[in-house]
């Protein structure tokens, strides 16, 4: 399914979930607002986050009572590297809608917790996961890591395997952390198939005029 | 008090030491009613709870960061281990939501599977977790009971998954088997003597003087309140809000089958447990309707780029060889995009806000617990109670530690 722009379109029949995205990409702040697979994503300013949230909240076109989750996503080669999503349900008006700011390691995101206080457990854990941090929040601790953890896990660059492993030593009677030592390098097979990877092969461009890559 | 008086009247500052009963208990990692490892820290007044701070993240396992590792057919089995009370709707979730993003539907017979399946871990879930709430409270006869009839479930998913627990079983484009022969029937018979079992339970529980006592007017939400908390499911139902997504969001074949949404009115501990109870019996309404309307035909698409063939059909077919061999290794592309796709699992709401970057392995994969909304606004819940009424609120709201954690 393709991504349809709804902003300025005037559709002949226009559904529910487009309606919202003409209504959403109104706001002040949205930079855009598409339709994916059917779901309505805004993107939003990182200035204009909370009053946006609060319309959204709010005005009765929106009411979005609820705010579902909130994800970090990491994209180490873009700038600003971390995307923070927000899902929002509206139970009243049965409706979904997906906000989306951008950030990075230094700038904070503004906290939401004065419109939904749920949010407070996942900027906990997208602070813990990812280091972003979210001004505003009065209880930004880690949440799911180990006491002491150092590092921000589910970034790109962090290895799978972490640094430290937990073992109980018996001799010490005590918890120790040592560094993770491999006995096998960790395998990371490539499966990308080569006939894929390779798409026009010599002298086989002709047939292939269409296709890029 | 004359002296206090006295001296305050003269402009006379002291010191007074006031002698407050106020500590702070620890409740948990490792405790029966915990459900799992919370470390519950309590401050306490005497025997209230002033504050309540859960620290979670004891079973954190890196479910996330593991998936983005893993081809998607491997990404699968890690929902099982997530909430592994309702392994079937978490990978159901990841299911869905992988087909959106590959833009398949799943064929008919497959579609009425998973409704079907969906309910019986419904009603598996709710009856652990009736029981063993009853149990927290202090009755142990309902989860002997319950766990004898929770077995007789789970051979049901044994019978099509091959496992009880872990069951591997919706896949993306389908699901693993086809029924075996004759399960149907088995399952109908189940559902038969279901609903005297339910009675059963009842009579020991819905109107029993000690569970009303330690239940009514214990943890009440209002609906604001549970709309804040992000709650969901038969939690945000007790509160007296009537939204299921199986009815308002409907997938697969919800929108097909004839039932109710239990709601309940005051949002207690008490309304939690009879929203649970009323919803086996709906879950059993729909059990009954997905075998009459089971269709016959295929069980997963057909397309050998997504689907494994058939056994048979790798004997003789060098293509389906190579078909087996290149999904079991590589797995299947997913074109770039990303997806929040939501199940009413038996808990509430479970989604799975998906990327995909285009290749053979999930970009991102968050998992959206139903159970960590539901532990942070314990604090709330539990604010002024006492010490035994925690227990109750936890064990009313359903709280997996696979699944809050990841």
């Amino acid at each position: 399914m393709a991504d349809v722009t709804t902003a300025g379109v005037e559709a002949p029949v226009e559904t529910k979930a487009e309606a919202l995205a003409r209504e959403a990409g109104s706001l002040a702040g949205v930079s855009r607002a598409v339709l994916e697979h059917g779901q309505v994503v805004v993107e939003v300013a990182l200035d204009h986050l909370l009053p946006v949230m609060q319309a959204l909240r709010d005005d009765t076109r929106f009411a979005f009572e609820q705010l579902m989750d909130l994800a970090g996503v990491d994209w180490p080669e873009r700038n600003p590297r971390f995307e923070v999503v927000y899902n929002l349900l509206s139970v009243s008006l049965n409706q979904r809608i997906r906000v989306v700011v951008r950030t990075d390691e230094a700038i904070p995101v503004p906290s939401v917790v004065g419109i939904w206080p749920v949010v407070t457990w996942w900027e906990r854990e997208c602070w813990d996961l990812f280091g972003i941090s979210f001004s505003g929040q009065p209880d930004l601790r880690r949440i799911l890591t180990d006491y002491g953890f150092e590092g921000h896990p589910l970034r790109k660059d962090f290895p799978l395997t972490g640094y430290y492993e937990v073992r109980y030593d018996d001799e010490r009677k005590a918890v120790v952390y040592e560094p993770v030592s491999l006995r096998q390098d960790f395998r990371n097979f490539d499966f990308l198939s080569p006939w894929e990877a390779m798409t026009t092969l010599p002298g086989d461009e002709k047939a292939r005029e269409g296709r890029k890559g | 008090m004359n002296d206090i008086a006295a001296e305050s009247a003269q402009g006379v500052t002291q010191n007074r030491t006031i002698e407050i009963d106020s500590h702070s208990i620890n409740f948990g990692p490792q405790h029966p009613a915990a459900h799992g490892v919370l470390r519950l820290i309590l401050e306490m007044d005497g025997e209230i709870v002033e504050r309540a701070d859960p620290h979670i993240g004891l079973l954190h396992r890196g479910t996330e960061k593991l998936i983005e590792y893993k081809s998607y057919i491997q990404a699968l089995p890690y929902f099982d281990r997530l909430d592994y009370v309702s392994p079937m709707c978490q990978e159901h979730a990841f299911a869905l939501a992988t087909e959106k993003l590959l833009g398949i539907t799943v064929p008919d017979r497959a579609q009425w599977i998973r409704v079907l399946f969906s309910e019986i871990t419904r009603i598996l879930n709710h009856l652990l977790n009736v029981t063993t709430y009853a149990l927290d409270v202090g009755a142990l006869t309902p989860s002997l009971w319950g766990f004898e009839e929770r077995e007789k479930l789970m051979e049901f998913h044994e019978a099509v998954s091959g496992a009880r627990l872990h069951a591997n079983y919706f896949r993306p484009g389908g699901v693993a088997k086809d029924l075996p022969a004759g399960l149907t029937d088995r399952i109908g018979e189940w559902a038969d003597g279901f609903p005297k079992f339910l009675d059963d339970l009842e009579g020991l529980l819905t109107n029993n003087r000690i569970w009303k006592q330690r239940t009514v007017d214990i943890g009440v939400m209002s609906p604001e309140a549970a709309l804040a908390w992000g709650f969901s499911g038969p939690c945000i139902r007790a509160s007296g809000i009537p939204w299921d997504l199986r009815r308002s969001q409907p997938y697969e074949k919800y929108a097909e089958v004839d039932f109710d949404i239990p709601v309940g009115r005051n949002g207690d501990c008490y309304d939690r447990y009879l929203v649970r109870i009323a919803e086996m019996r709906q879950s059993l309404r729909i059990i009954t309707q997905s075998i009459a309307k089971l269709p016959p035909g295929p069980v997963k698409v057909a397309d050998h780029k997504i689907t494994p063939p058939s056994r048979t059909e790798m004997k003789r077919s060098m293509e389906a060889l190579i078909h087996h061999f290149k999904l079991y290794t590589e797995g299947f592309h997913v074109p770039a995009g990303a997806t929040y796709t939501a199940v009413e699992a038996p808990k509430g709401e479970f989604g799975v806000y998906l990327v995909a970057d285009g290749t053979n392995r999930p970009y991102r994969c968050k998992i959206r617990a139903t159970g960590f909304a539901f532990l942070q606004a314990l604090e709330v819940m539990s604010k002024r109670h006492m010490l035994a009424d925690a227990v109750a609120i936890i064990g009313s709201l359903d709280i997996v530690f696979g699944e809050i954690d990841r």
